[in-house]
């Protein structure tokens, strides 16, 4: 969901991902966990009330919250939502790991939702019920919240990529829009040729975005078994998304713009970045973040790396998880429920959030809504083809926030300095690999 | 610590050339030696200008940016007008966004600096006399603790600091900010060498003579020869916990709780958030609006601090 991976707050994550480490071993019993809930169960408890505490950011979950208290009247929900990202990891690890003030809800990313798992951080959520809801979500966010058996979340929401464009600036330049990479570094140099100013897109090295290329391109570099873990950066998936992407960098063709800085709206709004390949959920940040610019965009399939074939990847999209410390599980269970699997979901797609649910990607509804922001398009139908196309044997490391932490100073140098992207990703893999034995992990070069 | 005060003075490295040259004397202007006029130099004139663009130049970013609309910040200069003034309306865009909660997060700031920093003061004092003037075993090794302790950032403190609050069920509760910010190794410091040089010890002897009780001493004494210290190290404190952005963070879950550093962080990450609000703007007339009090406390206490920081700098 949030793509910036943070830089300033890096040690402070590195800090309480070793403190998350360190009490790893002393969490909760898991088994305690174990024991089915039965819808009746459930029901009693919101029939009791009480309180449940979520930690998340999502903006929908407001209205959520207050449908399902009005509802449940004698539920009172307690949305803290004032950070997202490192802060939000931060603040859930240090209290884990302190054992006090844990929520009883937490939003996690799928990135991160595999540290948190592991460190038996989050309670199974397979006996309320919800392995039986396998079936309702697409293969990508279902295959991130679970492991084996276990269900560690609900998917609330997903980011099948699509390709955004500024038609405005590629019309007058008369560039085609590219639908494959080789293409899209053709169109990054006649755009950058035509106006100096101008760039086909804006990358200074984000975890999360070179993750999700790597994933489209056939490339698995984490191959992940409980503490056995396997970094690979040298398959050929990885060569193809280095091939091109190397030479965007070296003809200078990327806008050297951290994404969700000003800068980054800025260059959205002014047509100085002209495209973004990005997760579905940009188009409510478009018209928050770049309203002057409605009408100049549209969305396109993602570029594919072989003419014709329609891989696609996840980028962002987060889970609503039970903490194992948080207290009334069943209620707690019952409001994840309601807004990932329930009635909250036609609300928060309403609102703008892209969902995971497969019965709402294919409905009549959702696919023809029309995106005035995007020109009247029915970007929808662009997404939900997207999201079928998203293959579901991607797994991120258990340790991926402190990874995708120190991806600037490895992978980072490629985009700053003479190091070349494969002796970036290289560093980046070494660096992970010695993490991860200092960790604990067994690992597999 | 070096005064300040003193860096025009004409020994500064103004004339690199060596040995032997005269021209400085040549060029000094009629008159002579004038205590109170120290020598120009050219060199230290420019650094210092150059070092006035680089504190100023932020803070006229500031403001200029602080009268834009969201989309103003986007399509003009950094350091111009956009087209539209509504420096008025983003005054009140922020105290009125999300019901208000700017000004709970400015009386939560002022209530960490006036219990925090307030206190911090107090405690400096009283230490910082106690150890100026009165012998007791132990004092040597309370010097070597508080040096060690001036070394030691704050930051390398806090997740300690965390897991021992968390134990005693004060996080998210402003005891929490207020508790850590009391304790200031370097004011304490401050007090310390102040006290020793600014109140002759001879003076306190004399009051003990005349019957003053050590609490009288203290008062009636002490304190107003401290008086100037005692701003400096207010002045420091306050800046500190006023600025104190990573305590808070770890401490604070609650944002009803929050100080202005992390409610503006807040309000900046909502841009980094699906569908999130980007208010760009408010985070920079909140910003502007967050250092306005601290640039007012400076300009009222310059004088205090001033005389404080170059007392005791001159034998007499």
């Amino acid at each position: 969901m949030r793509r910036k991976t943070g830089r300033l707050l890096r040690g402070l994550a590195l800090l309480s991902t070793l403190a998350l480490g360190a009490t790893a071993c002393g969490g909760s019993d898991d088994s305690s966990d174990t024991k089915a809930v039965s819808a009746g169960d459930i029901q009693a408890a919101l029939k009791k009330g009480g309180s449940v505490t979520v930690w998340a950011w999502e903006p929908t979950l407001k209205s959520v919250a207050a449908d399902f208290q009005k509802k449940y009247p004698k539920v009172k929900i307690n949305l803290v939502s004032e950070r997202s990202g490192d802060k939000h990891y931060t603040a859930l690890s240090n209290a884990i790991s302190a054992g006090k003030g844990v929520p009883d809800v937490a939003q996690v990313e799928y990135f991160a939702l595999g540290q948190y798992a592991l460190t038996k951080g989050l309670s199974d959520l397979a006996p309320y019920g919800a392995d039986k809801l396998a079936s309702k979500y697409t293969p990508g966010p279902w295959n991130a919240v679970t492991e084996g058996d276990k269900v560690y979340g609900l998917p609330m929401d997903s980011g099948p990529m699509a390709l955004f464009y500024n038609k405005k600036v590629f019309d007058k330049y008369k560039i085609a829009v590219p639908t494959t990479w080789d293409e899209y570094l053709d169109a990054a140099r006649k755009l950058h040729k035509a106006d100096p100013k101008a760039y086909i897109a804006n990358d200074a090295g984000d975890a999360g975005f070179t993750t999700s290329m790597l994933w489209q391109a056939g490339s698995r570099p984490y191959q992940v078994d409980g503490t056995k873990v396997k970094i690979d950066f040298s398959d050929a998936g990885a060569t193809k998304f280095e091939a091109v992407w190397q030479k965007l960098i070296d003809e200078k063709l990327l806008a050297p713009v951290n994404g969700w800085t000003d800068d980054w709206y800025k260059g959205l709004g002014d047509g100085t970045i002209a495209t973004l390949a990005t997760g579905a959920w940009m188009p409510a940040n478009f018209v928050t973040g770049v309203p002057d610019a409605a009408g100049d965009w549209r969305a396109a399939a993602l570029p594919a790396w072989t003419a014709g074939e329609k891989a696609s990847a996840e980028n962002g999209g987060s889970s609503l998880t039970l903490p194992a410390l948080g207290k009334n599980k069943e209620l707690a269970y019952a409001f994840v429920e309601y807004a990932n699997s329930g009635d909250g979901i036609a609300t928060r797609v309403k609102e703008g959030a892209f969902p995971a649910t497969k019965a709402e990607l294919e409905s009549p509804d959702f696919q023809s809504t029309k995106f005035e922001y995007f020109g009247g398009q029915e970007a929808n139908k662009i997404f939900a083809e997207s999201a079928a196309n998203v293959a579901d044997d991607w797994s991120y490391l258990p340790f991926q926030p402190y990874a995708n932490s120190i991806f600037n100073d490895t992978v980072g140098k490629a985009y700053v300095s003479g190091t070349t992207l494969a002796d970036g990703l290289k560093a980046w893999q070494d660096a992970s690999v010695k993490y991860g034995e200092e960790q604990g992990f067994t690992v597999e070069k | 610590m070096s005064s300040p005060l003193t860096t025009a003075s004409p020994a500064a490295p103004a004339e690199p050339a060596g040995p032997g040259r005269r021209a400085p004397r040549l060029r000094r202007p009629r008159g002579g030696h004038q205590p109170g006029r120290p020598k120009r130099s050219v060199l230290l004139t420019v650094l210092a200008s150059l070092v006035v663009l680089y504190t100023v130049v932020p803070l006229i970013w500031l403001a200029v940016n602080a009268t834009k609309t969201q989309s103003g910040l986007a399509d003009s200069s950094g350091l111009w007008f956009a087209r539209d003034f509504a420096l008025w309306d983003n005054v009140r865009e922020t105290f009125t966004y999300d019901d208000g909660v700017f000004t709970r997060w400015l009386l939560n700031t002022l209530l960490y600096v006036v219990l925090g920093a307030g206190g911090a003061t107090l405690l400096a004092v009283l230490g910082g006399y106690a150890l100026a003037k009165f012998a007791f075993p132990g004092k040597r090794g309370i010097f070597a603790l508080v040096i060690g302790a001036v070394a030691v950032p704050g930051t390398a403190l806090a997740v300690p600091t965390f897991l021992m609050f968390s134990k005693m069920g004060l996080t998210d509760t402003p005891w929490a900010v207020i508790i850590p910010s009391l304790v200031s190794p370097f004011g304490l410091y401050l007090m310390w060498v102040f006290a020793t040089e600014a109140i002759p010890t001879e003076l306190l002897e004399a009051a003990r003579i005349d019957g003053a009780g050590e609490a009288r001493t203290f008062f009636r004494v002490a304190l107003p020869l401290l008086a100037p210290g005692i701003v400096t190290v207010l002045l420091f404190t306050t800046v500190a916990t006023w600025n104190n952005y990573f305590l808070p963070l770890i401490m604070l879950k609650d944002p009803d709780w929050y100080p202005l550093t992390l409610g503006l962080s807040a309000w900046n990450s909502q841009a980094e958030t699906i569908g999130g609000d980007v208010i760009f703007n408010l985070v920079i007339t909140g910003s502007l609006l967050t250092i306005l009090p601290l640039i007012a406390a400076f300009l009222l206490l310059q004088k205090y601090w001033q005389s404080g920081l170059s007392a005791g700098s001159v034998k007499e």
